[in-house]
């Protein structure tokens, strides 16, 4: 997978999770700051579908392709539904949500590259 | 209403759930898909786990006295299922050649699917009398 993708999408998931802990802690509710960086998430999951599965097609390693493509999908679901079941109840619950989602993206990104990594062997 | 099942704690409860039932459902998806007669004992549990965590995401999620029942009855067999196939899988290593969620008490998932049915059955609990609107 392209590097420097995977770690912006890991920045920005983490950025999510921690600025949603600070919002919890001094009880704020979800507003259009939290909402931009699950935009770029949301974004950038987007971009890692599309030059994922470039570089699935493109590939000459053994890689289990509906492995790869369902990490791959399974990141792009994260931001949009975690957003809407975050926006669902405003409240520290909804606004935890996204820290679920921001250790979850990281979480699958890391998954996906060693999956990627290891037919490379 | 506040104390409704989908409400609170449990909004996040059911995110991870959510979350569980999306990883089981997809690795017993790519497991039946692409090597079914490998490893038909653990592949057949992943597929039972996956039902269990979707299961219990809608009952919680969904009002009804029958989601309800649904949950309760999913976070039980979600519980048996994890100490069941974990004590299984350290026991009788051989029968489980490819991993399940449940595999040595959830160690590949940070023991969350240990810890997961408690915090499931305990939320139940703590909703019980609650009136079920929503």
């Amino acid at each position: 997978m392209t590097a420097w993708l995977t770690t912006s999408l890991t920045v920005v998931a983490l950025l999510v999770a921690a600025v949603a802990v600070v919002y919890v802690v001094l009880d704020r509710s979800i507003d259009r700051w939290l909402l931009g960086l699950m935009g770029l998430l949301a974004v950038g999951t987007l971009v890692q579908l599309v030059t994922g599965l470039v570089a699935v097609v493109r590939t000459d390693d053994d890689v289990s392709v509906p492995t790869v493509v369902g990490y791959l999908v399974g990141l792009v679901l994260v931001p949009p539904a975690a957003t809407v079941w975050a926006l669902g109840e405003r409240s520290r619950a909804g606004t935890a949500v996204l820290i679920v989602a921001g250790l979850l993206v990281p979480f699958l990104l890391l998954r996906l590259d060693q999956v990627w990594a290891a037919a490379g062997v | 209403m506040s104390e409704a099942r989908s409400h609170g704690l449990g909004r996040v409860l059911i995110a991870v759930y959510a979350v569980f039932a999306l990883a089981a459902t997809g690795r017993s998806g790519v497991q039946l898909a692409t090597k079914a007669d490998e490893a038909p004992v653990p592949y057949v549990l992943s597929a039972l786990a996956a039902v269990v965590y979707i299961a219990a995401t809608l009952g919680l999620a969904r009002s009804g006295e029958g989601w309800r029942r649904v949950a309760w009855l999913a976070c039980g067999v979600e519980l048996a299922g994890v100490l069941v196939v974990g004590a299984l899988s350290l026991v009788e290593p051989d029968w489980f050649p490819d991993d399940t969620v449940w595999s040595g008490f959830g160690a590949g998932y940070g023991y969350l699917p240990l810890v997961l049915p408690f915090a499931g059955l305990a939320w139940l609990w703590h909703t019980r009398d609650a009136p079920d609107a929503g």
